[in-house]
């Protein structure tokens, strides 16, 4: 019986991730392809990862996305960690309340966040460009840091700092040297999260670049409108192998370490 | 700590990338007029924040003979240029009337121009700076769009037709008609404008008004056939024709003769017809807006368009018309009889756009967008949507005080 | 720790105020006012008034007098007027949550076995199949969307795919179901990720027992592992119905603008062809206020938090 459910659900996943898999066989696919038609084979071709190399518009509005995601996520995690420490320090219900203005900027849909950021940036008059641009990726950026940082304060033990303290450490002390090495993991998920979500957003950016600032994914939106130039399918390409190892040797390790724990 | 790692290391990986990207030079020993100093700001960190139609310039394509227009001015003036591109007039209008973008040079068509000059937003130009206003067109000078002339430097101009595909639309259809894109026999193989004016232009048109009417009745009817029409649309589009049409997506779509000599050039089977009933004849040209930052600058760079060879180069590259009285005599002579510069009689009757009152404006603004939200949802939906949104709800406090009753056994 | 700790939240707090509640105000304030001219004496005039006026004006002063001399000015009023506007488009708001209905049902549906089947394998091929499963995310949506336009076109390559036995064209491209594909697929992984996460906790030993009990196959699913999922499904439902509801590139590139979408229409009303940021902040409201309601219904489901992680 056993047998039967998996080879049903097994059916079905592999469906799925032909589905998932097959848009991104067709980009990589025509990366090589020598033809800029999206649809007809022609030839294999190493020419557009050449002339990926020499295309200012694509490597800057890259450079400008990694540049923005840094930023962004460095300023996030301090902000988020920070507030973490505070909110998880505060009475029950202003913890509640906080929380939930917290969340807003996620639970709304992305074109609203986007939409009012936009009205913000105006009202201040401040100049669309890379100082907006990394504004609004902490607003959506920090949530995610303090959603991942507050559980490791609660699962961090009190007495741990009440222990610290009775040792002489003053309250700065208990905090760099007792809170911080404990919700470490928590600040790292929360950097890394917040990190690839700057990287791959597009609409909130959209709402608020500017002509100086503008990052991947908004070239490649001024793409799809005519046609994405084959040099994108070769830069994606690549951006999906290194993921791909990156990723590989990540869970490789992981699950090195987990059976070296399972044998002792 | 390990994920970390490895995520710096792939940030490093792709920074390393960028430095790679040498400044991309034109590859070209020209001389140019030397009736102003192109130096005057070389050194001086200024940049220019150029907002322009997509696919409207002369870029390196690898192709014979390219020439990047951009990266020529960088090099003969040192200012850099940050260059950019929006789908539509419409769309221009809203990202500087929104405010915090701060453009330099801009490129609207004629009726966006002069709206602009009427709720000030453009600066007069000094054209003491553009010396090479002078190889302009006298035919195009002191414009409609800018009477006394000083706001503007026109750009390319060109007409509007029917772009259509030989092997999709019969021989014995008449294409030279409007009618021809409410053809039922070509349902989902039409393409329309996703702009308001061009749309309700090429309506009214053929319902046998003005393209400038502020007629209301005129202008609502002219929606109400559009509506009519939406169920045979494809897809509205701009920029997005160009893969459309030359993948041969569809039969049938109104766009600029400039743009239709290029999807002819990629693709054998399309045509180009000018409806009988009359066009639209426009113009795009050049203007500063007011949150210029370095006017002066921003004049350098209008001159340099009008350059001779910059200008023959933009006209060969995108394929619209040009203003320049000397780069025009450099075309070859296919181009210059062909429908790019239409002969008098197709000029005869053609019409230009001009800037409506606001109160038109609006009233093509909202039913523009009623026209692309009246969706064919059949009226049911609302009755099945709120019966599932009800029963959604049901199910879940049902389940909730199943599950409490479980928890209390 | 100790009372002084709250301190630190304190630039976050001030923060919050400026990038959460004041922009969300702002959205408020826009849509429920409007920007009209006003003469030199206070008097609001409509716009074929003002057409008057100017014309009155230029006909006695000249063509070329200057304009301002005639004392217009703009001045921002309240008004109900946007909000009783939004009702126009009340289809298309409709019409956006039925095609994201049914994109997160297709999604819980497809996703369902595929979080079951991962969660009951082996630690380590859990993990990889997770990772795959991701993986897709890390490219860019824009294009990922634009790679199915390849595969959807007329002349795409699933209709070159049909004509090789003889079927088709099929028109798949510009439709209604291409949009919802569209939705499918790009956040199929945001149902999968929560359903793993609960799945995942369920004890094999669980469904074991119940199958010791002499449940059946779909009895041990409907009994067991059913109720055991629920945080994920209302979790999961919530975070493909949301981006769903509100997209406006998808419908974009695979409706082919006819198939507009309540994000389209935001969209329309700000950056795009028909400028007017009062309507579009007053459709964002309405928006904004359904999602919450979505959210305080899905909320209610699962009273535990559960969290999610990407990585």
């Amino acid at each position: 019986m056993k047998l039967k459910s998996f080879s049903f659900s097994k059916l079905c996943t592999i469906l799925i991730f032909v589905f998932l898999y097959a848009p991104i066989f067709v980009l990589i696919a025509n990366s090589f392809n020598a033809s800029k038609s999206r649809t007809v084979w022609t030839g294999f071709t190493l020419d557009w990862y050449s002339k990926l190399f020499n295309n200012e518009t694509i490597l800057t509005s890259l450079a400008n996305s990694l540049l923005v995601a840094l930023v962004a996520a460095v300023c996030a995690t301090v902000l988020g960690t920070l507030a973490a420490i505070g909110i998880y320090n505060m009475k029950p219900i202003t913890r509640r309340a906080v929380m939930s203005v917290t969340n807003l900027p996620n639970i709304n849909p992305e074109i609203v966040t986007g939409v009012s950021l936009m009205l913000l940036f105006v009202g201040l008059n401040i100049e669309f460009g890379f100082t907006t641009l990394i504004l609004s990726h902490i607003v959506f950026c920090v949530p995610y840091v303090i959603l991942n940082v507050m559980p490791k304060l609660r699962q961090m033990n009190v007495s741990l700092c009440e222990a610290a303290m009775d040792l002489g450490c003053n309250q700065l002390q208990v905090f760099r040297k007792v809170i911080i090495p404990e919700i470490t993991p928590g600040i790292i998920t929360g950097f890394l999260m917040a990190f690839t979500y700057s990287i791959d957003d597009f609409v909130i950016s959209y709402f608020t670049y500017g002509a100086k600032a503008q990052t991947l994914s908004i070239t490649i939106f001024s793409m799809t409108r005519r046609k994405v130039s084959p040099e994108v399918n070769a830069l994606s390409a690549i951006i999906f192998v290194v993921v791909l190892v990156i990723l590989l040797i990540i869970n490789i390790l992981d699950i090195r370490k987990h059976k070296k724990e399972a044998r002792r | 700590m390990k994920k970390i790692f490895a995520l710096l290391m792939l940030t490093v990986l792709l920074a390393s990338l960028v430095p790679c990207v040498s400044a991309v030079e034109s590859g070209w020993e020209i001389d140019y007029s030397d009736s102003v100093d192109w130096n005057k700001f070389r050194d001086q960190g200024v940049t220019l924040n150029v907002y322009n139609w997509g696919e409207y310039i002369s870029v390196d394509d690898g192709e014979e003979g390219a020439f990047d227009v951009n990266a020529a001015f960088e090099e003969l003036t040192g200012i850099d240029v940050v260059y950019s591109n929006f789908a539509s007039n419409e769309e221009l209008y809203a990202k500087l009337k929104m405010g915090g973008s701060q453009y330099d040079i801009i490129i609207p068509s004629d009726y966006m121009i002069s709206r602009m000059i009427n709720e000030g937003m453009l600066n007069k130009l000094n054209y003491d700076n553009i010396p090479n206003f002078a190889y302009t067109n006298p035919q195009f000078v002191n414009p409609d769009y800018d009477p006394t002339n000083e706001y503007s430097v026109p750009y390319l101009w060109g007409i509007v037709g029917i772009i259509y595909n030989t092997t999709l639309v019969d021989a014995e259809d008449d294409v030279h008609t409007w009618d021809i894109l409410w053809n039922e026999k070509y349902a989902n193989n039409i393409l329309m404008f996703s702009n308001s004016r061009d749309t309700f232009g090429i309506a009214l048109k053929r319902l046998g008004n003005s393209f400038n009417t502020t007629d209301e009745e005129a202008i609502r009817a002219a929606a109400q056939s559009l509506i009519e029409q939406k169920p045979i649309v494809q897809a509205y589009v701009m920029d997005e024709i160009f893969d459309k049409m030359i993948g041969g997506e569809a039969a049938l779509a109104p766009y600029y003769a400039g743009d239709a000599i290029t999807m002819m050039a990629d693709n054998p089977d399309l045509a180009f017809a000018v409806p009988a009933g009359g066009t639209n004849v426009f113009v795009d040209a050049m203007c500063i807006p007011k949150t210029a930052k370095n006017q002066e600058a921003a004049e350098l760079y209008i001159n340099f368009m009008c350059e001779t060879l910059v200008a023959l180069k933009n006209a060969e590259y995108v394929g619209y018309a040009t203003p320049h009285t000397e780069a025009f005599t450099y075309l070859d002579e296919e181009t210059q009889t062909s429908v790019t510069y239409p002969d008098d009689e197709i000029l005869a009757i053609s019409e230009a756009y001009i800037a409506l009152p606001d109160a038109t404006t609006a009233l093509l603004d909202g039913l523009w967008t009623d026209i692309l939200s009246t969706g064919e949802s059949s009226p049911w939906v609302t009755p099945v949507f709120i019966v599932v949104c009800l029963a959604l709800t049901f199910a879940i406090n049902a389940f909730k005080r199943q599950k409490k009753k479980k928890t209390n056994f | 720790m100790n009372k002084h700790a709250k301190l630190a939240a304190f630039p976050y707090l001030l923060w919050m105020a400026v990038f959460i509640i004041v922009p969300l105000a702002l959205i408020v304030v826009f849509a429920f006012t409007t920007t009209v001219t006003v003469d030199a004496d206070g008097n609001i005039l409509t716009a074929e008034e003002i057409t008057e006026v100017q014309d009155a004006f230029y006909e006695e002063y000249g063509e070329d007098a200057d304009i301002a001399e005639l004392g217009l000015s703009e001045k921002t009023v309240f008004t109900l007027q946007n909000i009783l506007d939004v009702s126009k488009y009340m289809n298309t708001l409709l019409n956006s949550i039925w095609l994201a209905l049914i994109a997160t049902v297709i999604c819980l549906v497809l996703a369902y076995p595929v979080a079951y089947f991962i969660s009951r394998l082996h630690f380590t091929k859990q993990k990889m199949m997770l990772m795959l499963a991701m993986l897709p995310m890390w490219m860019n949506f824009l294009l990922r969307t634009y790679a199915w336009m390849t595969i959807l076109e007329r002349n795409g390559l699933l209709n070159r795919l049909f004509a090789l036995v003889g079927l088709g064209p099929f028109e798949m491209i510009n439709t209604q179901g291409a949009v919802v594909l569209g939705m499918v697929y790009n956040y199929l992984p945001f149902m999968i990720l929560p359903l793993y996460s609960v799945m995942t906790k369920i004890d094999s030993r669980t469904i074991e027992a119940a199958q010791d009990l002499g449940a059946n196959r779909l009895t041990v699913i409907g009994r067991v592992v059913l109720p055991l999922s629920v945080p994920g499904i209302s979790s999961g439902i919530t975070m493909v119905f949301v981006p769903a509801v509100s997209t406006f590139i998808i419908s974009r590139m695979l409706g082919g603008g006819t198939n507009m979408l309540i994000g389209d229409l935001i969209d329309l009303q700000f950056l795009g062809n028909a400028y007017n940021p009062n309507l579009g902040a007053a459709m964002s409201l309405v928006l904004m206020v359904f999602i919450l309601l979505c959210m305080s219904i899905t909320n209610s489901i699962d009273n535990e938090e559960t969290e999610v992680s990407m990585l």
